[in-house]
């Protein structure tokens, strides 16, 4: 119960107000298409080199946790998913708004995300100490093992394509790579004077998830965008309280399958919410009403794709293995405070851990009570123009890469690998494995040299990287991990892709 | 698979394999061999991995990815050539602030959709832009005080 030492520090002025500016924030911009939840705390990194790591780590916790749940007021009353988690959330929710019960959609589904959030977190709290002491345990070959498996499995699991989703993983540990060896001092790969000193990461992030967005607005053109806005009628709060917790079965599959989905490294809130709506539909009852506007629907998706958000911390904080592309932001979040997750982090900076994670519990609830407020606002931000959305994007990548050592070499390395990504994307392959090739490749590096350095001194390097429990195991899931997405390729039975996942959406419609 | 995304991904992927092939040879050609053990390690499998996936694409077998269509490549290539002018060549020269106002006001003149032969339309998009501007500088500026390149226009 360590956690609830660190409670009271969430409610001093400057934290509590950064997870009011993070949540309300957060909710506008999830609402926003094309503002995923990952760009969206990308973009916020800038904005925490000020503030004190607690503080840092609040205002990116609540923007991820609301960038969530916000995605759901698009969904509902403009039929588009403001992020891909919410994409299950349009097949009920948005035909509810329909019949005038988009007050009632909005409520269960802020109320259901609140408690498939609060169980999440719940999860975190109790799980993460535990996993992160059993982490001590591990040596240098380990941790080049876990290394290796965080960028095979986010490879694996969240590409359309295995092997380019490998690939990217590959070149981000090549691009980690570049700069100055830190034992021998030699240059590596500097082919010019802007990566000199190794890619930071910050402006990487930046780039690579905000400028494959612009593009991506350039590309549709000067179209309008249609949708209209479903005026939402009062409805009492305390009827969707009591429907929340009557409606057990779908809000228990919702939060149970989220946490699940969660703690599994590379899938995504998109495959929670389908998985708990499909699930909960094929366990109910009145399963013939789903699909028409049934509240069931709603609160399983919602509750799914907040529930997983706690879970998917918990690789990050005990293994430096993140859950989901923005648990990988978050982790270089983190690093610029000079904290490293696992054991460290919760020895040397428990005020730190726990003051982020309480946080996040709190944030859940706030959430929940600004969510109703701030979804009338949200729709009308959710209609912004796609010219406005990509200038502003475009200008906030330029200054928050520049603002992280007003350097212009980061800016050109954010614009290069933003456009080099864009079309990528483009040909299948993936921003999220890169990402994490990059921030795991110095952590694979140097257990990879230092764990050489003990095996010329003991054994040999075959013994010391291929044998021991925990080595056979974690290779074990590398290969698992690759071997099953593969045969579910083979076998055309995977939909972990944005792309996939609006077919899958389509069937279940 | 149509002929132009099987072209697309032959040269997506022949670029990516190129990239591979330079690096692996880099990794096993340069001094001192200890600083690129680790790249020669990841270089293998990237090399590996490239070359595979160029030949799925050369035999057309490339199942993901949809390539660029005619029409993305018209809609993006105006606002992607603004995007590289302004963050290689513009924000330096001109500076931050006054580089943003004119690259905002010319993607939103090329991609708002309202139509351009109204004057209010034209006041609306010079407004968003002040107002963009406004919220840069107090955000960079004033709150952040992050010290960007000299202006030209102040």
């Amino acid at each position: 119960m360590e956690f609830l030492a660190y409670m009271g520090d969430v409610f001093t002025p400057i934290n509590f107000g950064l997870l009011l500016i993070g949540t309300i924030g957060g909710l506008i911009l999830g609402a926003t298409p094309g503002l995923s939840p990952t760009m969206a705390v990308a973009l916020l990194i800038p904005f925490t080199f000020r503030l004190e790591p607690a503080q840092g780590l609040i205002l990116l916790g609540a923007a991820y946790t609301s960038t969530v749940a916000g995605g759901a007021v698009s969904a509902i009353l403009l039929k588009i998913p403001g992020a891909p988690a919410n994409i299950a959330t349009t097949l009920d929710g948005h035909t509810m708004a329909q019949k005038g019960q988009g007050a009632r959609a909005l409520q269960l589904s802020f109320l259901a995300s609140a408690v498939g959030g609060v169980f999440g977190v719940l999860l975190l709290i109790f799980l993460t100490p535990v996993l992160a002491q059993w982490a001590l345990a591990f040596g240098p070959s380990h941790l080049f093992w876990l290394a290796i498996l965080g960028v095979t499995i986010i490879g694996s699991l969240d590409s359309s394509s295995v092997v380019k989703g490998l690939l990217s993983g590959c070149i981000g540990l090549w691009l980690a790579t570049i700069g100055f060896d830190d034992i021998m001092g030699a240059q590596r790969f500097i082919f010019h004077d802007a990566v000199a000193g190794g890619i930071n990461v910050i402006p990487a992030l930046i780039g690579l998830f905000a400028i494959p967005q612009v593009i991506t607005m350039f590309a549709k053109g000067r179209k309008r965008l249609d949708a209209e806005v479903i005026a939402v009628e009062k409805h009492p709060i305390g009827q969707a309280v009591g429907e929340v917790f009557r409606r057990k079965r779908a809000l228990s599959i919702g939060t149970i399958t989220g946490s699940i989905i969660g703690l599994i490294p590379g899938v995504g809130g998109q495959i929670a919410g389908l998985v708990a709506y499909d699930q909960t539909k094929k366990t109910s009852p009145e399963r013939e009403k789903f699909g028409t506007g049934h509240s069931e629907g709603v609160i399983a998706a919602e509750s799914a794709n907040n529930a997983m958000v706690g879970p998917s911390l918990v690789p990050l904080l005990t293994l430096s293995i993140p859950g989901s592309p923005t648990a990988a932001v978050l982790l270089g979040g983190l690093l610029i405070h000079g904290i490293f997750p696992g054991s460290d982090l919760f020895d040397n900076y428990p005020d730190v851990a726990w003051t982020f994670i309480n946080s996040m519990l709190i944030g859940q609830i706030l959430m929940c009570i600004f969510g109703l407020y701030v979804a009338g606002l949200a729709a009308r931000v959710a209609q912004v123009p796609n010219a406005v959305m990509a200038a502003v994007v475009l200008g906030l990548a330029l200054f928050g890469s520049y603002s992280v050592q007003n350097s212009m070499g980061d800016v050109y390395v954010m614009m290069a690998l933003g456009t080099g990504m864009y079309f990528l994307e483009r040909f299948g392959f993936s921003a999220a494995p890169l990402v994490l090739g990059l921030i795991l490749g110095p952590i694979a590096e140097a257990n990879f040299i230092q764990g050489s350095m003990i095996a010329n001194a003991t054994s040999s390097m075959g013994e010391y990287f291929f044998s021991g429990t925990l080595n056979l195991v974690l290779i074990g899931i590398v290969v698992a991990s690759i071997g099953y997405s593969l045969w579910m390729e083979l076998r055309d039975k995977r939909y972990t892709t944005k792309d996939d996942a609006v077919l899958k959406e389509e069937s279940l419609s | 698979m149509t002929e132009l995304p099987r072209t697309q991904h032959i040269i997506a992927s022949g670029l990516v394999a190129a990239v591979g092939i330079a690096v692996a040879y880099i990794s096993y050609t340069q001094e001192p061999a200890e600083a690129f053990l680790f790249p020669r390690l990841i270089s293998t499998v990237f090399v590996v991995l490239a070359l595979w996936t160029f030949g799925k694409a050369v035999l057309g077998r490339t199942k993901v990815g949809n390539g660029l269509s005619r029409d993305a490549i018209t809609n993006i290539l105006p606002g992607l050539i603004v995007a590289l002018i302004y963050i290689f060549w513009a924000a330096k020269a001109l500076g931050f602030y006054t580089a943003s106002t004119i690259t905002f006001f010319i993607l939103l003149s090329l991609y708002d959709p309202a139509p351009h032969g109204e004057a209010r339309t034209w006041i609306k998009r010079a407004l968003i832009t002040a107002g963009f501007l406004a919220v840069m500088y107090g955000l960079f500026a004033q709150l952040l005080t992050v010290f960007t390149p000299k202006e030209i226009l102040f």
